[in-house]
């Protein structure tokens, strides 16, 4: 089963949220990741929603979501026309004698170290999650001890965007 | 114009045109209740907040307006959902108003505090928790605007009992605009076209209406366009009505509960018209294989029904009424004079009216037809849920859309006493009769105070054959007649339980009684129990 990305616009409200986490459960919908944030419009919230599933489920969760009344749009993002994005914290343990091959490993993949301590570093990447996972592959030799994983993020490439009046393109 | 929130709240019902509604006050819905004491809505105190509920739902079908059901924080709530939850499986605009705890005290496990919003939201249309006074007149009229439109379902506001006392400047909006609500209702003229070629070319076609039919009031419309073209018409359970029940081509309700000419029609079609109908597991539990052999086309007001249940090859998302009428215009009838004859013939063959024996019990499918046969085109029949839905079903003829109210979807026993009451309430005019068994009707049965308090007559029928008849059914059949708790030994009398309402009642025990005691059932229009003792063993279908 592959991988959809759904590009959803909601009401900034309280309860949104729970609605459309209980709508999956609900109807069976297995979430892979959910992020949420504000919108260039503070009264519009964007999720960016990843379903596991075929064609129906991912028709049938759109439908759904279209039906609360707090969902305003709802576009599937193709993976090959959008550009798609998370962010992860890894704190992996470090000695002396490992710091500056880990570091090596992290400027490979242009991630950043952000904080360092005796024993550890903690590493911030973002990209793709397949770049993701390939960072946290080449990390997990040294002792991965924390990773915090936002959801994936996507937006369309070029001219299109999706807003909350009737602008499209 | 300054009012407190309660005060607010009450002319809001007002200016929607709401003169009745169905609740049961407590503590935190008081200041409502002191503010309706100075409005003229009439106000029906129910024995249980679900019969509110019910009520409402009885009220709005009958009336095609939002029926309005209010209770108060934590259990009353709670009372409500499954009259909110019956109401939203078949379509029913209803707005619910519930008190909640003081707004600082929410999250907190206060007395009779629950989350109301957060309970009800998986089976309302929507839902609010009024954290600011100001926002009420708003949060109501797009409460009432959502109910009743696009697809209509419950609404549930839920208003802490400290904001219905706050003042606020009273304007009440004319207009709604919300960014994410905006129902289709003409269908797309491209698919229209689809259809009407399809129809053409079909040899065999099927028409199966829903309660679509019903909501949209396009009832004509779709009659004289399967005249027109020649369409048999099946119905399901909530689309009893949606074509007069003794039309010609009308081959009654399909399904695991329906008729032999119904399911004949629909297993042997080549083009299945879904109007206004969900593909419900009951209906058409094998959907997939009819779409095997036949085409489906599927017009409905809610896009996620297309495809939910079964693969569509022509959907069309909008009004049943609006696109009846497009199709109408366009359409070139094909000829199907050989399978309406088919379907006709299959019809008259299996028709099987009930008849009279001589056994020490009463025949419920004589029962309810000759009931049929007495009532007039403005008469109500509702429904409990159990054997006596689907007798009732079978062999009531609803001569109009509306006429016949049972739960459809959810099947909740104890859903027709108190849904009649709110039929009555809401066309005082009509006959009201509820047919129930005996199991379902003891779910509601302390709403006959509400009957009594509220000076209305009501037709009770009880099918009593001391069992839960569709469980022990079930059991019967796949449980290798291991019966588990389908037995009602110690029912109360019923008739004497009736007269101590100060109605009048009576039993009667084998067919041969039937017609004197409708004739007594029927003379006024108070309210009068019957009682019929029903055989144990007499099956469903």
């Amino acid at each position: 089963m592959a991988k959809h990305t759904l590009s959803v616009l909601v009401e900034n409200r309280s309860g949104v949220l729970s609605r459309v986490a209980g709508l999956f459960s609900r109807r069976g919908f297995n979430i892979d990741s959910l992020a949420v944030g504000v919108t260039e419009n503070p009264e519009v919230s964007r999720m960016t929603i990843v379903v596991n599933g075929d064609e129906y489920t991912v028709e049938q969760v759109s439908k759904q979501l279209n039906k609360l009344i707090d969902v305003i749009k709802i576009r599937e993002l193709e993976n090959s026309d959008s550009v798609s994005r998370e962010l992860a914290l890894i704190k992996v343990n470090a000695t002396a004698a490992t710091r500056s091959e880990i570091i090596q490993i992290v400027e490979i993949f242009r991630a950043k170290i952000v904080d360092v301590s005796k024993n550890t570093l903690t590493v911030e990447i973002s990209g793709s999650t397949d770049k993701v996972e390939a960072l946290e592959d080449m990390l997990k030799q040294f002792g991965v001890k924390e990773i915090v994983r936002t959801g994936t993020i996507a937006i369309e490439r070029g001219n299109k965007y999706i807003k909350a009046g009737n602008t499209e393109e | 114009m300054k009012l407190t929130g309660a005060q607010a709240m009450v002319k809001a019902l007002e200016l929607e045109g709401i003169n009745i509604i169905f609740g049961y006050p407590g503590a935190a819905i008081c200041p409502f209740y002191d503010a309706l004491l100075d409005s003229e809505i009439t106000h029906v105190l129910t024995r249980n907040e679900q019969g509110a509920a019910h009520s409402a739902s009885g009220f709005a079908r009958v009336t095609g307006k939002p029926g309005v059901c209010v209770a108060t924080s934590g259990p009353g709530a709670t009372n409500l959902i499954t009259g909110i939850a019956t109401a939203y499986s078949d379509s029913i605009p209803m707005v619910a108003i519930t008190g909640q705890v003081s707004l600082e005290l929410i999250g907190r496990d206060v007395f009779q505090e629950v989350d109301t919003t957060g309970a009800t939201a998986p089976f309302c249309k929507h839902n609010y928790l009024v954290k600011d006074v100001r926002e009420l007149p708003r949060i109501i009229k797009e409460a009432f605007h959502i109910a009743s439109t696009g697809r209509p379902g419950p609404v549930v506001i839920d208003v802490p009992v400290d904001i219905q006392t706050q003042k606020l400047d009273f304007n009440y909006p004319e207009i709604v605009e919300i960014k994410g609500y905006k129902p289709n209702y003409k269908g797309h003229p491209q698919q229209i076209k689809r259809i009407a070629e399809a129809i053409s070319k079909s040899k065999t076609p099927v028409i199966c209406a829903g309660g679509g039919v019903v909501t949209a009031e396009a009832t004509d419309i779709m009659t004289s366009f399967a005249e027109k073209c020649g369409i048999p018409v099946v119905t399901t359970l909530m689309g009893i009505g949606a074509i007069e029940g003794d039309h010609p081509l009308n081959l009654g309700m399909l399904g695991s509960h329906g008729v032999f000419a119904a399911n004949y029609a629909v297993n042997r079609t080549d083009l299945l018209i879904l109007i206004g109908a969900r593909v419900g597991d009951r209906a058409l539990g094998t959907a997939e294989k009819i779409a095997e052999k036949a085409k489906i086309i599927h017009i409905d007001i809610d896009p996620a029904e297309i495809g939910k249940n079964v693969s569509t090859a022509i959907p069309v998302v909008g009004d049943a009424k609006l696109i009846l009428e497009a199709l109408s215009s366009v359409i070139q009838p094909g000829d199907t004079s050989d399978w309406v004859k088919e379907v006709k013939r299959v019809k008259a063959e299996k028709l099987e009216k009930p008849k009279a024996g001589d056994k020490d019990t009463v025949n419920p499918r004589l029962v309810i037809s000759l009931l049929s046969e007495r009532l007039d085109t403005s008469a109500i029949l509702a429904t409990e849920v159990g054997q006596n839905q689907i007798w009732a079903a079978n062999n009531f003829t609803a001569k109009r859309p509306g006429a016949f109210i049972t739960s459809g979807g959810l099947g909740t026993m104890g859903y027709g006493l108190p849904a009649a009451i709110g039929a009555k309430l809401g066309s005082p005019d009509s006959t009201v009769v509820i047919v129930g068994g005996d199991g379902s009707f003891q779910m509601s049965m302390p709403e006959m105070g509400t009957i009594k308090q509220s000076k209305i007559g009501i037709k009770i029928l009880i099918l009593n054959n001391s069992r839960l008849g569709m469980v022990r059914e079930i059991q019967k059949n796949k449980y290798n007649r291991r019966y588990s708790q389908v037995f009602m030994n110690d029912n109360p009398d019923f008739v004497k339980l009736a007269e101590a309402y100060g109605f009048q009642a009576e039993k009667i025990t084998a067919d041969s009684q039937i017609n004197a005691a409708l004739d007594r059932f029927l003379a006024d229009d108070s309210t009068y129990l019957l009682e019929c003792i029903v055989d144990p063993d007499e099956p469903t279908i």
